[in-house]
């Protein structure tokens, strides 16, 4: 799972490394994408939001040294020994899992499990491009309408019956049945007609061509024997999987743990690891009390974790860290429809106010990058050369006044026509770093003259109350970003409705255009000219102030080898991680 | 004394009737669905798709028409499905839940009773006596410790630092096929910190009871009299005056009687229990409405019944407030 996307934001807090390696299906979360922090536990990492997802952040910038690499470099690890099999491997999860079947799932820990039992069509590389995983390869028609993949022979589920292209078709009608209570029904709405052509061979025709539909395939297939007949919300597979995956159910004790075993038939190779224990343990703290103690191989640290209380020698002996950019970031967001902020130069005045490098090193004490856009900046459609906002007050003060903003009362606070310029910032509860964002923000703005409130509420209501209704000013939230460049939903301006996502009210006719364009073609020479158009016009009129993009900072036991970070972060190639025989620590 | 239980009982359902009726409205006034976490902010999420939710889960109804319906199932004994996405049935998720909810909070209720009774009797007994001050001190210390950080403090302490006790969750790994005694001591060490720090944080109420009920029972003539005829001041104490006293101590144990199943959410995630609270908040934040009213609607009949149980036991033990059987 670590692929993308999943939920929303994190904030940072990779509480839940997501292992799962690459291979798993990825893309299963890809399309889960439920963005915005949902729940937040209580101490403000919510299960979804766990970024480790993924991804390791090339340089393209200036302040990571070296992303992507072991902060820490365990010699150990580089020595090439021969994978061996054996021990066990015990991750700390803050939140349960809610059901093993990929596409009724829309929390991480569910998609994390269920990533290691099943296997999409394809899935996201160390380098996030994506491969064949129960799809040996795939055809697009020349006209960019149809998709055939070759699946690959010889799979077994694991009760052994043979997998074959009835089981895709089975999976394809399953989420498109309205009887399906799914959340990713969207991408497959697209298709006009799917079709089992031989056992190996499975057949999809689009209705227009559709970009990210290779990627949606990455959905965990599922057993069309078992399911067959039953309501699939009535299923046993719900609380007893069975997969193609690497890994197979053993238990799952609610609240406690969740236990699989290698799948010796797994047809990439046995995984060398043979036991993988997933532990639920809500608080952050208490997880890092059993980490400590040795009862935990895997987990995400907080960013004071990461620098202030893992660096004495007992503990970096023990264990090595890892640091990459996550798929996701975090932006302040203007009600465009409200008098204030209907105006870009005071947009871009609140830009330049906002001094987001302060951010990066205060919130997140540096794991992260400030943001330009709305792409990761490791990702290969990501643009550079945008127009940026360098912390800079006095050209926050010039270009307000332009916009008839001045202190013509003598109070300290702008204003116009008699109004003060004054507004309530709204962040959902349980993300402090949403909140200490907020906070800095507030100080920021107050020296050019702004009064901003903050109001921190509880996610349902902030949903219902406030964003669906509209009532809200400016809001601190966070997107998860994806592999694909696609922001469709975000952004076009029919997307505006209620229970839309772009809740912003953000409508340019070129953008729109941009959009629609990038969307319905394969080219990617023409999708990259799109998408980094896009970014500009996004750059100049500034509907967000995106803020930052914060890191995963992953920590493994040292006795784990064959870690490999690389873009897509550490867990892609998990099945190869092994433990030499002297070093094994549990024998079952 | 049959006649009065059973009008207690019959007037028990119209109250329990009017609890779930205040419980369901005002759970459906707070903003926000069920159905919000699964498909707010996410672009894969359809307006078919959410009608499609809604319909599933009825929430396309009038709110008396669902309050109807779920009425309907609960008299059949049937509470319904979880609104998550397991979709399992609410009693499933409750009952799995109750044996560890319930063990930690009996032993904790019993070891509180073993140490805040004595502790009651002696500060009564010798009060403001140096010892009746520091007794008070801790008592009172453990009400105001915060849970969570003396829970953290000693993790670290046994957990990390001794490495005599486990830290968090109810069982080490690879214990399955152990014998009896070994998941028996493991199961112990495991309840050793939960159990200590939820005893400490209640001592200092039923031992504040404890001792101001004990002050008013040996001020009585009867205990005069007592020392008066020559008795031994253990037999004063210990047999006249404390079964007069521990008499409201009863009426607190019945109250305590939905407490049992209840659970404290931060208690509970600091040690990685899996018990009532966490379900009961995990479900008021995912408004998952049939959990939510089974968890409620448990609690209310164990007050209910707590409070009955009260008053009979009250009945029992002390002749004069017994009711007399009318009509």
């Amino acid at each position: 799972m670590h692929t993308p996307v999943p939920a929303t934001t994190p904030d940072v807090g990779p509480t839940t490394p997501r292992p799962g390696k690459a291979s798993l299906s990825p893309p299963a979360v890809l399309l889960l994408l439920l963005l915005l922090l949902l729940f937040a536990a209580c101490d403000g990492r919510a299960p979804h939001d766990a970024p480790e997802t993924p991804a390791a952040a090339p340089p393209t910038g200036n302040e990571q040294s070296a992303p992507g690499k072991p902060a820490a470099v365990a010699a150990g690890n580089t020595v090439a020994a021969a994978p061996v099999s054996g021990d066990t491997i015990v991750v700390g999860s803050i939140g349960d899992a809610s059901t093993l079947i990929p596409l009724l799932a829309t929390d991480a820990s569910s998609h994390q499990i269920a990533g290691l039992v099943y296997n999409g069509l394809v899935r996201y590389d160390k380098n996030l491009k994506l491969e064949g995983e129960l799809a040996e390869s795939w055809e697009i028609s020349a006209d960019g309408l149809t998709i055939t993949f070759h699946l690959r022979p010889g799979v077994r589920w694991h009760d052994g019956k043979p997998f074959t292209a009835a089981d895709v078709l089975f999976t394809y009608q399953t989420i498109i049945d309205p009887k399906t209570p799914t959340a990713y029904a969207g991408d497959f709405e697209q298709v006009e007609t799917a079709t089992a052509v031989d056992p190996l061979t499975f057949r999809v025709t689009y209705r227009r061509p559709f970009a990210p539909a290779l990627a949606s395939w990455g959905l965990g297939i599922l057993p069309e024997h078992l399911l067959t007949g039953i309501d699939i919300t009535d299923s046993p597979l719900a609380r007893h999987p069975v997969g193609t995956g690497p890994y197979r159910f053993v238990e799952w004790k609610t609240g406690t743990e969740i236990v699989l075993t290698a799948n010796d038939d797994y047809f990439e190779g046995r995984p060398c690891i043979d036991r993988y224990r997933y532990r639920v343990i809500p608080d952050t703290a208490t997880m890092f009390l059993e980490l400590k103690a040795g009862n935990l191989d895997w987990m995400g640290l907080t960013p004071i974790q990461y620098d202030r209380q893992t660096t004495a020698a007992r503990f970096t002996r023990a264990f090595n860290k890892y640091r990459y950019l996550a798929f996701s970031y975090t932006y302040l967001g203007y009600n465009l429809s409200h008098p204030l902020f209907a105006d870009r130069t005071v947009r871009q005045a609140l830009s330049y106010a906002i001094n987001k490098r302060e951010l990066v090193d205060g919130v997140l004490l540096g794991h992260g990058r400030v943001a330009t856009g709305p792409y990761k900046p490791d990702t290969w459609f990501y643009n550079p050369d945008v127009r940026r906002y360098p912390h800079d007050p006095d050209k926050a003060r010039a270009l307000l006044a332009a916009a008839g903003w001045e202190d013509r009362d003598g109070d300290g606070l702008l204003d116009r026509g008699g109004t003060p310029f004054s507004f309530t910032l709204l962040t959902n509860q349980g993300n402090t770093l949403r909140a200490q964002t907020a906070e800095i923000i507030q100080r920021r703005l107050a020296e050019i003259g702004i009064e901003m409130k903050i109001r921190i509420i509880e996610w349902s209501a902030f949903i219902n109350e406030f964003i669906d209704k509209r009532k809200f000013e400016a809001v601190i939230l966070g997107w998860t970003t994806g592999q694909d460049p696609d922001l469709y939903d975000i952004w076009h301006s029919g997307k505006t409705g209620t229970k839309e996502l772009n809740f912003i009210g953000y409508a340019n006719p070129e953008v729109d255009d941009l959009l629609e364009r990038g969307r319905h073609t394969f080219n990617r020479d023409e999708r990259l000219t799109c998408y980094r158009r896009l970014q500009e016009i996004l750059a100049e009129e500034q509907p967000y102030t995106f803020l930052y993009v914060p890191e995963s900072l992953p920590v493994v036991a040292a006795r784990f080898h064959g870690i490999d970070p690389a873009p897509a972060g550490i867990s892609h190639n998990f099945i190869r991680w092994h433990v030499p025989p002297a070093m094994q620590l549990y024998t079952r | 004394m049959l006649g009065y239980i059973s009008r207690r009982l019959a007037m028990m359902l119209p109250m329990l009737l009017g609890i779930t009726l205040i419980s369901f409205t005002v759970m459906n006034l707070a903003p926000g669905e069920p159905i919000d976490l699964m498909t707010s902010m996410n672009p894969k999420a359809t307006a078919e798709a959410r009608e499609r939710l809604r319909a599933r889960y009825g929430l396309d109804q009038p709110l008396p028409v669902r309050y109807v319906k779920w009425l309907g199932r609960v008299v059949r004994l049937d509470l319904g499905r979880s609104f998550s996405q397991d979709n399992r049935p609410v009693w499933d998720k409750i009952r799995e839940r109750i044996p560890i909810t319930l063990a930690i909070n009996a032993l904790s209720l019993l070891l509180i009773l073993a140490l805040a009774i004595p502790i009651g009797i002696y500060s009564a007994v010798r009060q403001h006596s140096f010892v009746d001050r520091v007794l008070t001190v801790f008592v009172f210390v453990g009400f105001a410790t915060p849970t969570f950080w003396l829970a953290l403090l000693l993790m670290i302490l046994f957990g990390v630092h001794l490495g005599w006790l486990p830290i968090s969750g109810l069982q080490s790994p690879g214990l399955a096929g152990a014998g009896f005694w070994t998941i028996f001591v493991d199961r112990a060490r495991h309840l050793l910190l939960p159990v200590l720090v939820s005893a400490f944080g209640g001592l200092a109420g039923i031992s504040r009871y404890m001792r101001s009920n004990m002050l008013e029972v040996i001020r009585q003539d009867y205990i005069i009299t007592a020392r008066a005829k020559g008795l031994p001041e253990r037999t004063v104490i210990g047999k006249h005056a404390l079964r007069n006293a521990l008499m409201p101590i009863i009426t607190i144990l019945g109250f305590s009687l939905p407490g049992l199943i209840g659970g404290s959410v931060i208690f509970e995630t600091i040690f990685a229990i899996p018990g009532m609270g966490q379900l009961f908040y995990g479900a008021v934040m995912a408004r998952d409405y049939p959990l939510i009213m089974g968890v409620l609607l448990i609690g209310a009949a164990l007050t209910l019944l707590g409070n009955l149980l009260a008053d009979i036991s009250y009945a029992l033990v002390d002749p004069r407030i017994r009711v007399h059987d009318h009509e």
